[in-house]
């Protein structure tokens, strides 16, 4: 598999580290104390078969995040994103 | 005997003008250039040259190529022995030596042929039913029988002596297959400024070409495709890559491929070791064309397994490429057109030839002489011989009639082919049945992938070059190259053409009841698959398990679809509906060596060593691995052992002054006005508030509540904070850090990144460290007033730039010395000669275990990642003003019982008592047996402070046993020792020494 | 048909004419009092103890594909109970004593081979890690035996203990009673056990979806209708996510990619099973002689059964490296099993919240070891409506309650479990 990083171009898989589903925000401590939502977040998973949206950490190379949607059936990848933007006034 | 009695005089790819010389069974042969093992072999008429998995029945070369079932070879000797190689795949060169195998005494005589008496006992899945009684025999006897029959090659316990590499190779078409085809293909799609890679496994490009007697424009057509390889190697933008076999095809258009560098080479002496012996590619294309040919398969039929029957395009192969003639009496038993070719070729270098054909014409029987007799609607039966073949019956399969057995030595049979889709499959894709050539094609070859030639199913030479070209094409506009319509295809004479009807299996009424093989390697015969089908194992997945069918070396490459057919026949499905079984890498067996390349023996995984390990090394230390690292473990001083060395750096350090190394510490240096912020989202305690100057220790939670780290923060100005995290977690924090910064705080404005490798460090630790130091460091006051307990500053050492932090892991007064790692060794040179007056000692890891132990200091076996700050004592450091990662996890309602296991100290009953590390903790120790354990020992030390064992342990409800008696028992060593529960902190609990 | 020595010869005399059909390939009847969805290892082995232990026989076992397709068939084949959490201890050393009983049991040869199970351990940190886990099995009366050095040479004599190692070997820790089964054939002999007693076994029946009023379960749908029943236990590992929705459950699992490769057969080498702590690393050699081991998850969510190369040449490097005479042994096919990780890398066996409806799965790397016991236990659940004491800490309440049984300590990541 190989994964086309925003910023480094098309990278072989063992580049990049696996960091998980990309669906789940972590909840707001002050809103949210009941542990139901902190079970969604931390332990609960969609699994689906197909896609799946992703994180994917390019640990040997720009260290960015990626959003990945994946088909778990497939490996086909969808889209890739940078999980956080650049910022206006930064760098393209 | 008379050398190479089947060779032609004439014709083939061989160099008549050369010898080899080689060795099958410790009997010398000689062969020519060019030649593989088996067709050396025959031509030096060797018949017989295996025996079969299970019943041992002799074997012969049954086809030319590594779909080879049947002549499999130890080649080698020593290191470089090999066992089960198709004799069909190995180059021929000096001084080789194989030998048979799977039989004893020897390959003419071998006891365990006794097997085919029993054969009715042995039939599929019998181990299933049988064995069991009575039980003991099981382990006894039955067990140990069974492994001794496994296997067939035996391989040696020796290391390997060769070398393997692995290499990447990127271009726009890969095409797997440089016959026709693939030949085209590569043309077409280079023309259109394509990087083309074009792999095959032979030695020299022509594919199908090399075993046929037709001409294309005008020139024999193996000699044309060198041609069109030699134009093709000249061109920039096409890469070849012979003895290449590709073995896989893999996600995201990945693709692995062995090439076979220097087998080759061996004896020649030429520079082998200068070679790897294999290369291992990772292959990245665009776009993929499939161009791998076909596969014949055999007929199925009573005794087809006799040595002397043989694939008839093998034959065809063995006479045109190799210059031998297989055999002068020559059955050729056939259901499709292509055997014709054999029969006239065969027959044209002056063998006498018969052709049974199982159908009723056959458009190819114009192209034989008139002299050449076609017995049609027959069959073959009644195959005689046993270590050769003498005779064989011709016998009508419709109206009765009159049956003639004719002598023979060599049976040449076809059952049609199989197009090789197996690399198309390899993510999934299904094949098709095909009632025109009654095989598997692959209609949809999936997205980026395309299929041509015999591949494709496109027998005739004309239409595959044909198609070819379009799919080079195809494949070259696929990758966004534009490409002109104009090629002009090459004439080839004469054009064959394909017809086939499927004859899956002798009429049973034909059948004397004689094994009739589906499965060569694996000996599976119809019967067996009559009879899976029998109890229910009908499936094809069903029976392949019950029967073992096609999990030979050759992968059913041979057996596969004769078993679909049949299975097909007993359930009385069409071929669709039975489908396939899963084609799965690798295409063909790779050496392990190959797939692991160069990370093998010393250089499975890097060492890293910190700046001062040569310091280290010449003063004698003992290394432990420390993930990646090596990490002097102790300094023994002349024959001390272990403890004594440990315990004379423990009281060096606590009596005077000692140093250690802890470069290996994770460092990350952070920025931004927002650091502190992020730092107080990581951490259970707060580091905004933190005064600029002090360091502070810091522990970090995984979100599910459990403790993932610890370490230090300092804070060197308002925006910067300088991290040091542990040894083996040095990379996990810095991806958790980017993972929470990216995905929950992407707001907080703070960079960061490791600076691991930048710094060297040194702990100077003792009340004499401060005296140390204060003689080597410069422009840093470190006096207890202006430089207290947690400060930091910036100074010098010998005039290299030093960060100094006065923290201590050992509980005495301490500094950690931190500098540029290239000035490392040279910054602790400088603090040894100043401290040489004062007897500093370097100590280890284990001295520094001893120490943190002795302060009740957690590490590596309590933040085993079960256990949250609480447990380990640090519930108070959890603010409860902020929001941490782990925060709530921690608390969950199992997690704060009163019954959790908590951190506690121990101390053996009796003095002079030891108990082991990964002991458990038991009330009663008569118990054992049943689920007793309250705990375990994390850490257990000799205290050289206390002058007894302490240890560190997890205790069920530990903090409020104080005092209480329990045992240590560890009942792997048979040990039992009865301990105090105590405080965790043995030595200075009030923390006094460290502020002096 | 009981096999025995007179039936077999039989047998031999008449060219195997006399056997029947291992199991029947019935139609599903309307109604059932228990519907197992899943038809590999674990739901026969439940159907098998629902007839033996609880009477209960009026039951379908539906599978989707061909019986025992998934991970029954696809894992590594050894079993073993060498584990650290006490649950998993008690739960897989029962196991393994079915295991050692399960061939007279099932009047049907699972070729049970126990040559003992070696975890071979390179620091002195691994040591005190395996010491610790040693002293949990043997306290729980489970064999566990420390090896130094020079006894793990002598035991397995192709294992690298040179100094010069890269992770020199200091010593392991065996199981003596560990081993390998013929995977296959225990899907085999469930099936045909289960059968005899009366279960109907149903291929190529995919469950739909679940028939739920008021919070109780009535049935399901499926491709050959719908099927009522009273009660319906989900088990089907590779797919615990996908079936447990249609329920409307939400599981702590990911669904991950686990590699096996096999090599050519070569005479016995290798008689005891064996992992190394310096990687993710086992490997056996079977009775055919091929030597099979896997490595490494691929670690990212995969429901395709195939691995990637980066996993496949590091599990070859571990081999070749650890038994160095493994280099010119060469490897013919490897494959995917989907492994359902849970986030403590412990099993689930429970009731849910939809009455009837009972779950057992996210079974890790455990499955194929685990399916006698998983089996009993389960169908335990599935009588009593109670869990069975040795799995009564396999719950999904573990996860809010941080009761977890967390075996190898890495937290809520199963790609790294």
């Amino acid at each position: 598999m190989r994964i086309d990083c925003p910023w480094c171009g098309s990278r072989p898989l063992h580049e990049y580290a696996y960091s998980g589903d990309a669906t789940t925000k972590r909840p707001d401590a002050e809103r949210d104390a009941d542990l139901s939502v902190w079970m969604d977040h931390v332990y609960l998973r969609d699994n689906p078969a197909g896609l799946h949206k992703e994180y994917w950490h390019h640990v040997s190379g720009c260290r960015s995040l990626l959003v990945v949607t994946r088909d778990t059936t497939t490996h086909l990848i969808e889209s890739v994103s940078l999980a956080v933007q650049p910022s206006k006034g930064g760098k393209k | 005997m008379n050398q190479q009695c089947n060779r032609s005089s004439d014709g083939g790819m061989i160099d008549r003008s050369k010898i080899i010389k080689f060795q099958f069974d410790g009997r010398a042969y000689e062969g020519h250039p060019g030649d593989t093992l088996a067709s050396a072999l025959l031509a030096n008429g060797v018949i017989l040259t295996a025996r079969s998995f299970k019943y041992h029945r002799p074997r012969g070369i049954c086809t030319a190529g590594p779909e080879e079932p049947n002549a499999l070879v130890t080649l080698g000797r020593k290191g470089r022995s090999e066992p089960n190689i198709a004799a069909t795949v190995i180059e021929l060169f000096e001084g080789l030596e194989a030998r048979s195998q799977n039989r004893w005494p020897s390959l003419r005589y071998d006891l365990l042929a006794v097997n085919s008496l029993i054969k009715p006992l042995l039939s599929a899945g019998f181990y299933y039913k049988t064995f069991m009684w009575p039980r003991s025999f099981w382990y006894a006897l039955y067990e140990p029988m069974i492994r001794r029959a496994a296997g067939l090659g035996a391989l040696q316990n020796r290391p390997d002596p060769d070398r393997y590499e692995h290499a990447h190779i990127h271009c726009d078409i890969l095409i797997v297959g440089a016959g026709p085809a693939g030949l085209v293909a590569a043309k077409e799609a280079s023309r259109s400024g394509a990087r083309v890679l074009l792999v095959d496994d032979q030695p020299r490009p022509g594919g199908y070409l090399s075993g046929e007697s037709l001409e294309i424009d005008g020139q024999p057509g193996a000699q044309w495709a060198h041609e069109f390889a030699d134009e093709l190697r000249a061109m920039d933008n096409v890469r070849m890559l012979a003895r290449t076999t590709v073995t896989g095809r893999y996600d995201g258009m990945t693709f692995c491929a062995v090439e076979r560098v220097s087998d080759h080479l061996r004896a020649r002496n030429t520079k082998v070791a200068d070679l790897p012996r294999q290369r291992l590619w990772t292959i990245h294309a665009e776009q993929f064309i499939c161009a791998a040919g076909a596969i014949e398969r055999p007929l199925v039929f009573d005794d087809n397994d006799r040595p002397g029957v043989m694939l008839a395009g093998a034959a065809r192969r063995y006479l045109n490429q190799y210059g031998v003639l297989p055999g002068r009496e020559v059955l050729i038993f056939t259901n499709n057109d292509d055997a014709y070719l054999t029969a006239r070729d065969l027959s044209a270098a002056g063998a006498d030839v018969i052709v049974i054909d199982t159908r009723k014409k056959a458009p190819a029987a114009k192209l034989l002489p008139g002299r050449l007799k076609v017995f049609f609607e027959h069959a073959l039966t009644d195959v005689s011989g046993h270590n050769s073949l003498s005779s064989a019956t011709m016998t009508p399969l419709v109206v009765k009639g009159p049956k003639q057995t004719m002598r023979c030595d060599l049976i040449c049979i076809s059952g049609g082919w199989n197009p090789t889709t197996h690399l198309l499959s390899h993510l999934g894709q299904k094949p098709q049945w095909s009632q025109k050539i009654a095989a598997y094609t692959m209609i949809d070859s999936g997205s980026n992938a395309f299929v041509t030639g015999g591949a494709a199913g496109l027998f005739e030479l004309t239409q595959g070059m044909e198609d070819a070209a379009k799919t080079g094409r195809n494949a070259a506009r696929a990758c966004g190259f534009s490409t002109e319509e104009r090629s002009v295809l090459p004439l080839v004479s004469p054009n064959s053409s394909y017809a086939i009807e499927p004859f899956w299996r002798l009429p049973k009424q034909l059948s004397d009841g004689s094994k009739s093989f589906v499965d060569l390697q694996n000996d599976v015969t119809v019967g067996d698959l009559e009879l899976s089908e029998r109890e229910g194992f009908g499936h094809a997945e069903h029976a392949k398990r019950y029967t073992t069918l096609g999990m030979g070396t050759d992968q059913g490459k041979l057996s596969n679809v004769n078993a679909l057919g049949l299975l097909a026949e007993l359930r009385d499905q069409t071929l669709s509906e039975t489908g396939t079984t899963t084609y799965r890498p690798l295409y063909g067996p790779v050496a392990l060596g190959a797939l692991a390349g160069q990370r093998t023996g010393a250089e499975f995984a890097p060492v890293r060593h910190s700046a001062m390990h040569d310091w280290h090394a010449e003063q004698g230390a003992v290394f432990t691995h420390a993930g990646l690292w090596l990490r002097p473990y102790y300094y023994p001083r002349g024959d001390e052992g272990f403890a004594t060395a440990v315990t004379r750096e423990v009281r060096a350090v606590r009596s005077g002054v000692g140093m250690v190394d802890v470069s290996t510490l994770g460092k990350i240096e952070m920025k931004g006005p927002d650091a502190g912020n992020f730092l107080d989202h990581l951490y259970i305690n707060s580091f905004s508030k933190m005064k600029i100057g002090r360091a502070r220790y810091g522990a970090m939670l995984r979100e599910d509540g459990m403790m993932f780290d610890d370490g230090t923060v300092s804070r060197l100005s308002r925006e910067h904070y300088f991290i040091t995290v542990t040894t083996v977690n040095a990379a996990s924090v810095l991806q958790h850090m980017e993972f929470c910064h990216q995905t929950n705080w992407p707001e907080l404005d703070v960079q960061f990144c490791s600076v691991s490798e930048a710094w060297s460090a040194m702990a100077v630790a003792g009340p004499k460290s401060r005296e140390v130091l204060e003689r080597v460091v410069e422009d840093l006051a470190i006096d207890n007033g202006a430089f207290p307990f947690m400060a930091v500053g910036n100074g010098t050492i010998g005039g290299a730039f030093v960060r100094i932090f006065r923290i201590s892991f050992s509980g005495e007064l301490a500094f950690e010395v931190y500098t540029d790692a290239s000035y490392g060794q040279s910054v602790w040179e400088a603090i040894m000669r100043a401290g040489q007056s004062l007897d500093i000692t370097a100590y280890g890891t284990e001295a520094m275990t001893v120490m943190r132990t002795e302060k009740g200091h957690v590490a590596g076996p309590e933040l085993d990642g079960r256990t949250t700050a609480a447990d380990l004592g640090l519930g108070r450091m959890m603010s409860q003003k902020k929001d941490f990662v782990g925060r709530r996890m921690a608390v969950r309602d199992d997690l704060v019982l009163d019954t959790v296991k908590q951190l506690v100290g121990l101390k053996p009953l009796l003095e002079g008592a030891s108990f082991k590390m990964g002991a458990h903790l038991v009330e009663d120790p008569t118990g054992i047996g049943a689920n007793v354990s309250q705990g375990h020992v994390t850490t257990a030390v000799y205290s050289p402070a206390c002058d007894h064992f302490i240890g560190l342990a997890l205790l069920s409800g530990g903090r409020n046993r104080v005092g209480e008696r329990l045992y240590a028992v560890s009942p792997l060593h048979n040990e039992q020792v009865e301990v105090v529960v105590s405080d965790p902190v043995f030595v200075d609990p009030a923390g006094e020494r460290t502020h002096v | 048909m009981r096999y025995s020595a007179g039936s077999l010869l039989r047998n031999a005399l008449s060219g195997q004419m006399h056997w029947r059909k291992v199991w029947r390939e019935p139609e599903p009847k309307s109604a059932y009092d228990v519907i197992i969805v899943g038809g590999g290892g674990h739901g026969l082995a439940t159907a098998h103890y629902l007839a033996r232990n609880h009477g209960i026989t009026n039951v379908a076992v539906l599978e989707k594909g061909y019986l025992g397709n998934g991970n029954i068939g696809r894992n590594t084949t050894i079993v073993r109970s060498n584990y650290l959490c006490p649950d998993n201890i008690a739960f897989y050393d029962h196991s393994l004593k079915l295991w050692e009983g399960l061939s007279q049991d099932l009047n049907y040869n699972v070729m049970l081979s126990q040559r003992g199970v070696l975890n071979v351990f390179h620091t002195p940190a691994q040591r005190d890690a395996m010491i610790r886990r040693g002293n949990a099995m043997a306290l729980q009366g489970v064999d566990a035996v420390l090896l130094n050095r020079a006894e793990v040479g002598k035991l397995v004599p192709i294992i690298d203990i040179s100094p010069d190692a890269r992770f020199p070997v200091l010593g392991g820790l065996l199981q003596p009673r560990g081993g390998s089964v013929r995977h296959d054939a225990v899907a085999w002999g469930y099936a045909r056990s289960g059968d005899a007693q009366g279960i109907d076994i149903i291929q190529n029946c995919e469950v739909t979806g679940f028939a739920i009023e008021n919070g109780k379960v009535r049935g399901v749908q499926s491709n050959k209708g719908p099927i009522t029943a009273k009660k319906v236990a989900i088990c089907v590992a590779g797919r615990s996510s996908l079936v447990a929705a249609m329920a409307g459950l939400r599981l702590p699992i990911e669904s991950h990619v686990l590699q096996s490769y096999v090599t050519e057969p070569v005479k016995p080498i290798l008689d005891t099973v064996v992992s190394f702590g310096a990687a993710h690393f086992a490997i056996v050699q079977s009775d055919k002689g091929g030597l099979v081991f896997n490595g490494d998850l691929d670690g990212y969510n995969s429901y395709a059964q195939r691995g990637n190369m980066e996993v496949l040449t590091s599990a070859a490097a571990c081999a070749a490296s650890f038994m160095p005479c493994f280099s010119r042994l060469r490897m013919l096919r490897h494959w995917g099993g989907i492994n359902d990780m849970t986030m403590d890398g412990s099993p689930i066996i429970t009731k849910t919240p939809v009455k009837g409806l009972y779950f057992n799965g996210g079974w890790c790397y455990g499955g194929f070891k685990a399916t006698p016991t998983s089996g009993w236990t389960y169908a335990h659940l599935i009588a009593n409506d109670e869990p069975h004491e040795l799995a009564a800490n396999y719950s999904l309440s573990r996860f809010e309650t941080g009761a977890l049984i967390n075996e190898s300590g890495s937290g809520p990541v199963p790609g790294k479990h």
